[in-house]
């Protein structure tokens, strides 16, 4: 009881912001588009969040005092998923109207978004990494839910209000895209762009709303993390979060439920790595173990041992019209 | 396809020029260089450069502590920046090599490589300019008489830290956040663990590694798992990974003021990281802070060298008895009277020689057995 009030809150609060760019990844990739620049659109989640939380924090406080200081980390959020998705549409620009290599560009993204995240903050601050933000996100009791007997210390209590959202858009990504017309186009551009031309979807269109979609889910989970982890941007704010989002977009077999899963998962061995050694079961396990254990499990996922991970058929080909 | 080639290499060449910009020197941040002085540079001061490593110039810790060093000694003799003493920054690893060649070439006498990722490329380039002095912040470089390493007494600052710690926790466990385990850092581990035992054997000191500088989510899940076992003070030299200690110390903090958590800093003096405000009270969770001072230690080997007494081939250790590493009192409210006096008890032991601080596990054991 005690250890599970222990791993899950601290595993929960790890996954959350891996969950949002999963599921960013998961809408890219089921449109065709593969996605390695989650890592970049994680960094510029992070420097947006944090400059903005920066600026704002004094002018929301003097204004809407203590209330303003709980509102202005959730703009600080929004407004990062905004620029990041605009940013992310360089992504689309180059690979689904230039027909670039996918993979290469998501490579430059990364890298173009930590030089001008801190090419930024040289600018505006002079220094090379942001001071501490003033009002971060912070855990709370959510009321009502947390004094269930036992479900209730586990998962309501000292818990993040980001945690549950990344939850429910895992149901809402799942519900858009294997529920509604529009998932139904996002899938069938992914799978065979050509079919979905001749019957009138717009797969260009499709795959720019994807890719742009997967940069306001990577905003989000990039300035979560650094909202309530690092709570200041610098060069190592986000160091491989992106990537570890992407193996569980592949280990959850690109379906956002699968995502949701993987990310928890991968944040139950982190935390059991970190607080294995007083788990008498675990405390004789050399706690790398612990640690490789979501990659090692990626890669056998990847070469079709832990069930077979099939990816969206047209997943890294350009479309080009009239071709066949 | 061409289109596609051109796209690419207009994206690359785009974060090239960028990643560029961020190595120019866009001047020093205080720009004192256009004002006037009225004195004249000494004749016999040197020209001295450094090399940054990827945390830059303005990184809040060593790096930045290395620059003002090198300020200070360029204040103290009337030199110019750009022209007597400058910076290169580092914004990958792949830097190094050309940064301290392109100052060697510009003739500076002196060229400081700061951290211990500098290593291979400082002794590379040392080799190969016989005429130039080098200097490697934080690492023991192989010898060579144009080449000196400068290191510091982490473990006797964190020995402080540690007698400060334990007279300071009420749940008698104190914990100990490491970034790598490595022998740099087990020097903090060590001095920390025996000088929380030096006041009292019974009180435990939960040791962990987040392995890496860079994760705070890491340090957050060591840290929250740390603090719900009841350890109630933390030391964490763990660079970046070390915000998440802090961050969840404020959570805790913000959540319930009157809980009792504390976080000792490392490096440098991190008070302003600790500051939490909850409902228009000003809380602070950073206790004391390990604090390295670098720019005291460069500032020395830059000074040695004008007396034409470089210690190349050497490896100077600056401890608490030059100044090198010391510890910070910034927070009077949780640093009380009372600790800074045993503290500075215990400093003066150390530097009379009475007290050895173990620097590694074993003479660790040792030190504990004979307590």
């Amino acid at each position: 009881m005690s250890v599970l009030q222990e791993i899950i809150p601290s595993a929960f609060l790890f996954a959350a912001p891996l969950i949002f760019t999963a599921l960013g990844g998961v809408l890219s990739e089921r449109s065709g588009i593969i996605n390695i620049g989650l890592e970049g659109l994680m960094v510029m989640g992070a420097f947006v969040g944090i400059v903005v939380n920066l600026e704002l924090a004094p002018f929301m406080m003097e204004n809407f005092g203590s209330t303003g200081k709980l509102l202005t980390p959730w703009i600080s959020i929004l407004v990062a998923a905004i620029v990041s998705a605009l940013f992310a549409s360089l992504h689309a620009i180059a690979t689904v109207t230039f027909r670039a290599d996918q993979v290469v560009t998501g490579v430059a993204i990364n890298f173009l978004a930590l030089g001008v995240g801190l090419f930024l903050i040289k600018q505006i601050y002079g220094k090379g990494q942001t001071d501490m933000v003033d009002a971060p996100l912070n855990s709370t009791d959510i009321p009502l839910l947390s004094d269930i007997p036992f479900i209730g210390p586990i998962f309501f209590e000292g818990t993040y209000y980001t945690n549950w959202l990344a939850v429910i858009l895992a149901f809402v990504v799942w519900y858009v895209i294997f529920k509604t017309p529009f998932g139904l186009r996002l899938r069938s551009v992914g799978e065979h762009p050509i079919a979905a031309d001749t019957v009138g979807i717009n797969v260009n269109k499709m795959r720019y709303i994807a890719v742009m979609l997967s940069g306001f889910f990577g905003g989000i989970g990039g300035s979560v993390f650094a909202l309530t982890f690092a709570q200041n941007f610098s060069h190592g704010t986000i160091s491989g979060q992106g990537f570890i989002a992407l193996a569980a977009v592949v280990f959850g077999k690109w379906h956002p439920l699968g995502a949701l899963g993987a990310a928890i998962f991968f944040g139950v061995a982190q935390s059991l790595s970190v607080i294995g050694s007083g788990i008498p079961l675990l405390e004789n396990i050399p706690s790398v173990y612990l640690q490789i254990a979501p990659y090692v499990l990626t890669i056998l996922a990847l070469v079709g041992l832990v069930g077979r991970a099939e990816s969206p058929k047209a997943l890294g080909t350009p479309f080009i019209k009239g071709s066949r | 396809m061409k289109k596609r080639n051109f796209l690419v290499t207009l994206f690359l060449s785009f974060t090239l020029i960028l990643a560029a910009c961020g190595t120019s020197d866009e001047g020093n941040a205080d720009g004192d260089s256009g004002e006037e002085k009225n004195c004249e540079p000494s004749d016999d001061a040197i020209n001295v450069a450094m090399v940054t490593d990827v945390g830059g110039v303005d990184d809040k810790s060593f790096n930045q502590s290395a620059w003002e060093g090198l300020q200070a000694y360029g204040e103290e003799y009337c030199l110019e920046e750009d022209e007597h003493y400058d910076y290169a920054q580092s914004t990958q690893d792949a830097d190094y090599e050309p940064n301290l060649n392109r100052l060697t070439g510009q003739d500076y006498e002196l060229v400081y490589g700061i951290g211990y990722k500098l290593t291979e490329a400082i002794e590379k380039v040392a080799g190969q300019n016989p005429d130039t002095n080098y200097a490697l912040v934080d690492e023991v470089a192989s010898e060579m008489d144009n080449l000196t390493s400068i290191t510091f007494k982490e473990h006797q600052g964190s020995f402080l830290v540690g007698v400060a710690a334990a007279l300071k926790t009420e749940s008698n466990q104190v914990g100990f956040v490491g970034g790598v385990d490595s022998p740099l850092i087990n020097k903090f581990e060590v001095g920390f663990e025996a000088g929380v035992k030096s006041i009292d054997p019974s009180i435990e000191v939960d040791v962990r590694y987040a392995e890496s500088f860079d994760d705070a989510g890491k340090g957050r899940q060591i840290a929250n798992s740390m603090y719900n076992s009841g350890v109630d003070i933390i030391y964490h030299a763990a660079g970046g990974a070390g915000n998440g200690v802090f961050s969840e110390a404020k959570d805790i903090k913000t959540n319930d003021p009157e809980s009792y958590v504390w976080v000792i800093g490392v490096d440098r003096d991190q008070y302003d990281e600790g500051t939490v405000t909850v409902d228009g009270t000003d809380y602070n969770v950073t206790f004391t802070s390990m604090v390295k001072r670098v720019d005291i230690a460069v500032q020395d080997v830059a000074e040695r060298m004008m007396e034409g007494d470089f210690p190349g081939g050497e490896n100077i250790e600056y401890g608490l008895s030059d100044e090198g590493v010391s510890v910070a009192d910034t927070n009077e409210e949780a640093y009380t009277e009372e600790i800074a006096t045993a503290v500075s008890e215990w400093e003066q032991k150390i530097i009379d020689g009475e007290l050895d601080i173990p620097s590694t596990h074993d003479e660790l054991e040792e030190f504990l057995n004979n307590l």
